[in-house]
Order: C-alpha cells, then sequence, then structure tokens
C-alpha cells in the first residue's frame, strides 16, 4: 500500500490497543476499588470519573475537527479530512456517553434525569451540530466539494461554540437553576480521586486515539475501493 | 455584492414566490402552534416572543433552502464561481436579498402574532423589538445562506439544510427571544442590552465566516 501507511500508523495499531486496554482496566480498578465513596453523594458519584474524562475529550475532539478542517483547507490534505471526519464522529460517541451518564447520575443526585442547566443544554446542541455535521458527510456525493463543505462546516460549528456558551449562561444564569451546580472538582478531597480522574483521563484518551486510528484507516481504504471500483468499471 | 442582492430582489419581486411561500409557511407555523396547543393558553410575552422566532426560524430556513435553486437549476453555479469579482461578496449580496426577504416576512409575522394571540395590555418598546428583529434576522439569513449553500450539493438538500441550521442558530434563537421578551414588556435597549451583544455578535461572526467561507465553496 501507500507511504501513509508505514512504520507509525503500524506501530500505534500495535500497541494503542494494549496501552488502551491496560489504561482502561487500571481506571476501572481505580473508580470501582480504589477511590473512597464520596461523603454526600456516595457509590453513584464513581461514574464521574468516566463521564468528565469522556466530556473533555468530546470537547478536545470537535477542536481537532476544527483545526484539521481549516488544516485540510489550506492544503489539500486528504489525511486531514479523514481525521477531522473520524475525530467527529468519535467525539459524536463520546458526547453520547456523556449525554447517557449525565443523567444517571443526576437522577440519584439531582431527583431528576434532566434539568436545562447551562451545561448540559451546551453539550445536547454540539451534539445536534456534530450529528449534523455527519449527516452532511453522509448524505453528499463524497467528493472533493463534499469534503470542503464538510471543513467549512467544521469550522463554522467549533465558531458556534463560545456563542453557545454566552447563550446559554446568560439564560439559565437569569432564572433561578433548579439545583445548585457544585462544581464537583471542588469536591475532590482525597488524592486517590485525582488520581482516578487523571487515570480515566489518559484511559479515554487513549481509547478515542484509538478509535480515531481505526476509523481513519477505514475511511481510507472505503476511498481506495471507491478508486478501485471506478477505474474497473471504466476499464 | 449589491448587483447580486438585486438581482435576487428583482426575481422576488417579478414572481414573489418565495414572499408568498414565507407568509403562508409562517401563517401555518402559527395556526399549528394554536391547534397544538389551547390557544387561550397561548398568551404572555414570552410566548409571543417565542413563537415570533420559533415561526420565523422554521418558515425562515425553509425559504432560505431555496437561495440557491435557481443557480443550480439553470447552471448557473459555475458562472457565478467565473465572476471576476470577490466570491465572498456573492456570499453577502445572497444574504443581504435573504435578510430583505425575511425582514418583510417578519413585518407581516408580528401584527399576525399580537392579533392572533391577542396581546393587547402589552406595552412593547418600539426600538428594543426594532433592533432585535434587524439583528435576529441578520443571524437567520448568515447561517441561513451558508447552510444552504454548503447543503445544495447533497442529494437531501432540504432535510440537511435545516439539520445544519437549527443547532447553529441555537445561541441565536435564545438570546432574540428573550431579548423579544424583553421588548414586549418596554425593555429600552439597554435593559436588554446582554441579549442584543450576543446577537450583534453573532451576525458579525458569521457574515464574516460566510464571507470568508465562500471562496472555498464557490470554488470547482
Amino acid at each position: 500500500m501507500t507511504a501513509d501507511d508505514g512504520t507509525p500508523r503500524a506501530w500505534r495499531d500495535r500497541v494503542l490497543p494494549w496501552a488502551t486496554g491496560a489504561a482502561m482496566t487500571l481506571a476501572i480498578v481505580m473508580v470501582f476499588l480504589v477511590v473512597p465513596d464520596e461523603r454526600e453523594q456516595g457509590v453513584v458519584q464513581r461514574i464521574f470519573y468516566f463521564h468528565v474524562a469522556a466530556a473533555w475529550l468530546a470537547f478536545a475532539g470537535f477542536a481537532a475537527v476544527a483545526v484539521a478542517s481549516a488544516w485540510f483547507l489550506r492544503t489539500g490534505s486528504e489525511a486531514a479530512d479523514r481525521l477531522a471526519h473520524a475525530c467527529a464522529e468519535v467525539g459524536l460517541l463520546f458526547t453520547t456517553l456523556v449525554l447517557v451518564t449525565g443523567p444517571i447520575w443526576a437522577r440519584p443526585i439531582w431527583g431528576t434525569w434532566w434539568t436545562w442547566d447551562p451545561r448540559l443544554t451546551m453539550t445536547v446542541v454540539l451534539w445536534t451540530i456534530y450529528a449534523a455535521y455527519l449527516m452532511l458527510r453522509r448524505l453528499s456525493a463524497g467528493d472533493d466539494t463534499t469534503r470542503r463543505y464538510a471543513a467549512v462546516l467544521g469550522i463554522v460549528g467549533a465558531l458556534n461554540i463560545p456563542l453557545l456558551v454566552l447563550a446559554v449562561r446568560l439564560w439559565r444564569g437569569i432564572h433561578p437553576a433548579v439545583m445548585i451546580n457544585k462544581d464537583p472538582e471542588a469536591g475532590l478531597k482525597d488524592p486517590s480521586m485525582v488520581w482516578a480522574l487523571v487515570v480515566a483521563n489518559v484511559a479515554m484518551a487513549l481509547l478515542f486515539d484509538w478509535l480515531v486510528s481505526l476509523r481513519t484507516r477505514l475511511l481510507r481504504i472505503d476511498r481506495e475501493v471507491a478508486a478501485l471500483e471506478m477505474e474497473d468499471s471504466q476499464g | 455584492m449589491w448587483a447580486i442582492a438585486r438581482k435576487d430582489l428583482a426575481i422576488e419581486r417579478r414572481t414573489g414566490e418565495m414572499l408568498s411561500s414565507l407568509f403562508l409557511l409562517a401563517l401555518l407555523v402559527v395556526l399549528v402552534f394554536a391547534f397544538a396547543v389551547e390557544p387561550e393558553r397561548l398568551v404572555g410575552p414570552e410566548i409571543a416572543a417565542g413563537m415570533t422566532w420559533a415561526t420565523l426560524l422554521f418558515s425562515g430556513t425553509l425559504a432560505l433552502n431555496r437561495s440557491f435553486a435557481i443557480e443550480r437549476e439553470s447552471g448557473a453555479w459555475t458562472a457565478l464561481a467565473l465572476l471576476p469579482v470577490d466570491r465572498g461578496s456573492i456570499f453577502l449580496g445572497k444574504m443581504l436579498a435573504n435578510f430583505v426577504l425575511l425582514g418583510f416576512a417578519s413585518l407581516v409575522l408580528l401584527p399576525a402574532i399580537s392579533i392572533l394571540l391577542g396581546t393587547h395590555g402589552l406595552d412593547p418598546a418600539p426600538l428594543t423589538l426594532a433592533l432585535t428583529l434587524v439583528l435576529g434576522v441578520l443571524g437567520i439569513a448568515s447561517i441561513g445562506t451558508l447552510c444552504a449553500a454548503i447543503a445544495s450539493r447533497s442529494r437531501a438538500r432540504e432535510v440537511l439544510m435545516p439539520l445544519l441550521a437549527f443547532p447553529l442558530l441555537a445561541p441565536l434563537l435564545i438570546a432574540a427571544a428573550r431579548a423579544t421578551t424583553g421588548a414586549l414588556v418596554g425593555s429600552s435597549p439597554s435593559e436588554v442590552q446582554p441579549w442584543l451583544a450576543v446577537l450583534a455578535g453573532f451576525d458579525m461572526i458569521f457574515a464574516t465566516a460566510g464571507w470568508l467561507a465562500f471562496d472555498w465553496i464557490l470554488e470547482e
């Protein structure tokens, strides 16, 4: 195959599954066996480690979509386009994780599955932005024009985030909030909690990276197959 | 830029296609709300403001979907790309034409909503209302034009365009509805100033983004 299939990728493919598996095992052990129960919230607070890690990685992923999109528009590099596509997919998956683990945590603690708190509102809007981004990719021809349009949307979507944060903060800040949203990090008194969060983050980051590398490879293979089919039908 | 806007508005003046469907659509959305919820319950400045923007958003995105239909159907897309002008000004021209159309629509929509929902007893502040409308409609026009262009090459463009536009318009909708609520109870512009600032920021960011992005969008 081609040159960008060379050693770095093979190295990543060999190392990432093992590293992800090990880090994830360590994270699970720490979250379930090492960390003490949170004083007020009890056992359900343990979901926090994966919830927060998934949220950070999802946001990082969407930032990567914007950066890779800009890179694609500048250089026309197809690898950048595939990276943006894969990061949007995996970012959406991680946002889904956030939106699933959040209510499970909120229900016993806040007494409700959902509240229109600024962070929740922002997360669900972000989910729809990147779901729409993937719909654009799916419903378009997959030619160079589509890639350019998707890149524009990847950047415009990121430009929207600061405005979105500002608007939901102002909006839900004016009305009294349903719950007092304590900053969960303020409660990390036990040092093992901090370590568990760090390990969970590393594990989620490795998982993110691994999934992105699998998806970019698959997208490249898809494209090669499409090119071969085209060649075949013409020849 | 002015030429593009003038061309689109001239076509519109002659056919009246978009404006008439925009009016009808807006009226229908209000009726749909009234049928879905007991009309007597649809009272108060918050509901009227929310209805106004929900209606503008739905009818606006559906109408703006057609922004590039003429170019696409007559094959003028390539001609647009080949024009010896800055491509960003093509975006600005399109946006301007859409802004004027939506502006007309909102001028009809506001009295309609106020009559149908009976917003008497409210004491609206005209200046706040006008500012909010101008800034809000400008934002819908900018995102709408950009998303219509992005969706125009897709095989499901009619569905795709609102899918792209609605989430991006979320901050605008929040800010415009709050500012309008304020305007309907007589707040001066300085009282709803944070919302107007969000709207103005939104307009500037996305008008600029569209202007820059058209370099890549019109490339063939």
